[in-house]
């Protein structure tokens, strides 16, 4: 199963035109319906709006956001657990949107899912063994007879005591559950693996075991991940892109280097200057960007960027323009699109961070 | 000196099980001063929330063998009846939680909860109460507070809930706040707001917190002292900059190490603690930590190392000497963090 080196560049040069997974003006619409008998539409919640993204082969695309931004149920409409309302799909350039029945059963084959919540995510009933071996019974990959000594290879990869092939979850830690949740995903050999907050759920110190792991396992086995996480700074680590996404969009998307150091969209600065520092020295110098309230409801999100009503950028602007107090117009009036910046940098915003107010707002040194 | 608000002396907490002893807090002794911040950092079943809640007199005593002092302003509550007990929690010393969500209850009005809280330790009417929580709703920065107590639990955000749990925490005025792990279920942006209100709603009501959590990087900005806990015992105590500069302890020295940084530059490879936690019904014999450490001799598998401190106040629990604490910490974790 391990790759040759010269296939992995291949690989790799391959990947600059072909990517595993394309997204095209992707969205994912929930009505919401008033009434007993008959149910009324009366408006939606716009979880995923307009998304194109790509996730090339054997790379890690990192997804942030707040919560209730939309990237759980980007997730779930890549691994076609919910339907796209409008837009395609395609995986390994084959367009995927609306795949049915046993095209969709082998499609998934390539495509599995790790959680956040490693407690949730393992039924507490059945043994380790046959949580492991559950894929390999469904899908039939494996004689009946070879599943055993499969899982508890894979059991191995992981890090996990093969001997504890019949223990139920509970006599897990968590970091050994998240082990168990990464060795199912690992059972087909997929090509992508979506992790929903793989590590949020677990002390620093077992999170720190779980990304080395998953990366171990990238290497092996030339697996791309989307890493969905709201924690810029493991994001960051483990991502060769990163995807920003803010009510439903992706507002800025760049390698997570460039990201860190001249983030352009006001959103992404001020995510950044609030993840904590573990240096009280580098920490006193850091200057917060407050957001001020609540992210808007996605039932009516607001008109033009959907930031400007907390945009600290927008407001500044429009006070040197001398416009009246509030967000620049041209920010509620017109949307912005996804316009390059640095090489390789992505941003939806009109009036772009510029490098060196970053530094500062940041930290300096 | 001032006189310390909070005193523990040699804090044990033992729950008998069937499978045998779990020591859950063994021999802790620590001391909070008035309008200090102190953190206290270590991992799922490091005994760190146990102390606490020992301390709030929540461990029952039917099930905990608790021993040692619990001193609140000169007072040991371990000593105390209970119904004396119950008025000191919440007027004098009130805790958060980390779930927000599962913390306020589900079938109540915001506001009602939180005037409850007031009259329970008050004698005001309920519409007094209603109004001094709708002024607490306030304080802790939610806007539209009087709508806002009229509503149920589950039409506030996380953040909100949180905010909501603070209100009824500092409704009461207590002396001391101990924060449990309070911002691990939020978004990083509302972690950083609800830290900042906390430290600024200790100065505006002249309280001491303890902060508890197993993310070194929460408490970097906000504690004044910091204790990190293992196995049930503290295994070092500094100021925050004796612990981020100068760490004394290889358990701590692995925190450090294992933290994702977002200042680090590129993908550097992770170096997290090896193994597990022990449990804590057969804690290894000697330093707990000696199974997990890369520094481990022989003394450490057989004597228990005390916490001992380095100057007057930075003190570690480790028998490495002092100028080898020193050398690998700046040799090999400094270079990485």
């Amino acid at each position: 199963m391990s790759v040759e080196v010269t296939e992995r560049t291949d690989v790799q040069l391959q990947a600059e035109r072909r990517p595993l997974v394309r997204l095209t003006s992707v969205k994912k619409y929930f009505p919401i319906t008033q009434g007993i008998i008959f149910q009324h539409h009366v408006g939606d919640v716009h979880a995923v709006d307009d998304v194109d993204l790509e996730i090339y082969p054997g790379e890690t695309l990192g997804l942030v956001g707040e919560t209730g931004c939309g990237k759980s149920t980007l997730a779930r409409v890549i691994m076609r657990l919910y339907d796209a309302t409008s837009g395609t799909i395609e995986f390994e350039g084959r367009d995927v949107t609306r795949v049915k029945g046993r095209e969709l059963r082998e499609m998934r084959r390539d495509m599995q899912m790790i959680f956040q919540d490693p407690f949730a995510s393992l039924n507490p009933r059945k043994t380790v063994g046959s949580i492991i071996g559950e894929p390999y019974h469904l899908h039939k990959t494996v004689p009946r007879e070879k599943v055993k000594p499969e899982v508890q290879q894979l059991m191995e990869l992981v890090g996990l005591n093969p001997e504890h092939y019949n223990r139920y979850p509970h006599e897990f830690s968590g970091g050994q559950r998240q082990r168990i949740g990464v060795a199912r995903s690992l059972a087909l050999h997929p090509k992508l693996i979506v992790c929903d907050e793989p590590v949020s759920a677990l002390d620093v110190s077992i999170q720190a075991q779980i990304l080395n792991l998953l990366e171990d396992l990238q290497e092996e086995f030339n697996l791309t991940y989307l890493f969905i996480a709201h924690d810029l700074s493991v994001v960051k680590h483990v991502s060769d892109r990163v995807a920003v996404m803010y009510l439903g969009k992706v507002v800025e998307m760049a390698s997570g280097d460039t990201l860190y150091r001249t983030p352009k969209h006001p959103y992404t600065g001020a995510l950044l200057s609030a993840v904590p520092i573990p240096d009280p020295d580098l920490a006193a110098q850091k200057q917060r960007i407050i957001l001020e309230g609540d992210v808007p409801s996605p039932i009516d999100p607001p008109a033009g960027c959907r930031f400007h009503p907390r945009c600290p950028q927008s407001r500044a602007v429009a006070k040197a323009e001398g416009k009246p107090d509030g967000p620049h117009p041209r920010c509620y009036e017109e949307e912005p699109a996804l316009t390059p910046q640095h090489p390789g940098q992505l941003a939806a915003c009109h009036f772009p961070l510029e490098d060196r107010a970053v530094a500062d707002a940041t930290i300096s040194g | 000196m001032p006189e310390p608000l909070l005193e523990v002396r040699d804090l044990t907490v033992h729950f008998p099980t069937e499978d045998g002893l779990v020591k859950a807090v063994d021999g802790v002794s620590f001391t909070v001063q008035p309008g200090e911040t102190l953190g206290v950092v270590g991992e799922s079943g490091s005994g760190k929330s146990v102390t606490f809640l020992t301390v709030m007199g929540l461990t029952s005593s039917g099930s905990a063998i608790i021993e040692g002092e619990v001193l609140f302003q000169g007072q040991d509550l371990l000593k105390l009846p209970k119904d004396e007990m119950r008025t000191i929690r919440g007027s004098k010393i009130s805790m958060i939680f980390q779930d927000p969500m599962t913390s306020l209850h589900p079938f109540y009005k915001v506001g009602y909860q939180i005037g409850e809280a007031i009259r329970t330790h008050q004698k005001v009417s309920k519409n007094e109460a209603h109004d001094q929580a709708v002024e607490m709703l306030k304080r802790v920065g939610i806007s539209r507070p009087d709508e806002r107590a009229k509503q149920y639990p589950h039409e506030f955000s996380g953040g909100m809930r949180q905010r909501a749990m603070i209100a009824m925490a500092l409704s009461l005025n207590p002396d001391l706040l101990i924060a449990d792990e309070p911002t691990t279920a939020l978004d990083v942006t509302v972690q950083a707001q609800i830290l900042d209100l906390i430290d600024r709603l200790k100065d505006e009501f002249n309280a001491a917190v303890v902060m508890i959590t197993h993310d070194l990087g929460v408490v970097a900005e906000h504690c004044d002292d910091i204790q990190v806990m293992y196995a049930g015992r503290a295994v070092e105590f500094g100021d925050a900059r004796d612990i981020y500069y100068d760490a004394h302890h290889p358990y701590t020295w692995g925190l450090l190490r294992s933290i994702a940084r977002l200042d680090s530059s590129g993908r550097e490879r992770l170096e997290p603690i090896q193994g597990l936690p022990p449990s804590l019904i057969f804690v290894p014999p000697g330093c707990p930590f000696h199974p997990r450490c890369p520094y481990v001799f022989d003394k450490c598998r057989t004597d228990v190392p005390a916490l001992i401190p380095a100057d007057g106040h930075h003190a570690s629990a480790c028998h490495l000497s002092l100028a080898d604490k020193e050398r690998i910490f700046h040799e090999e974790v400094m270079v990485r963090t």
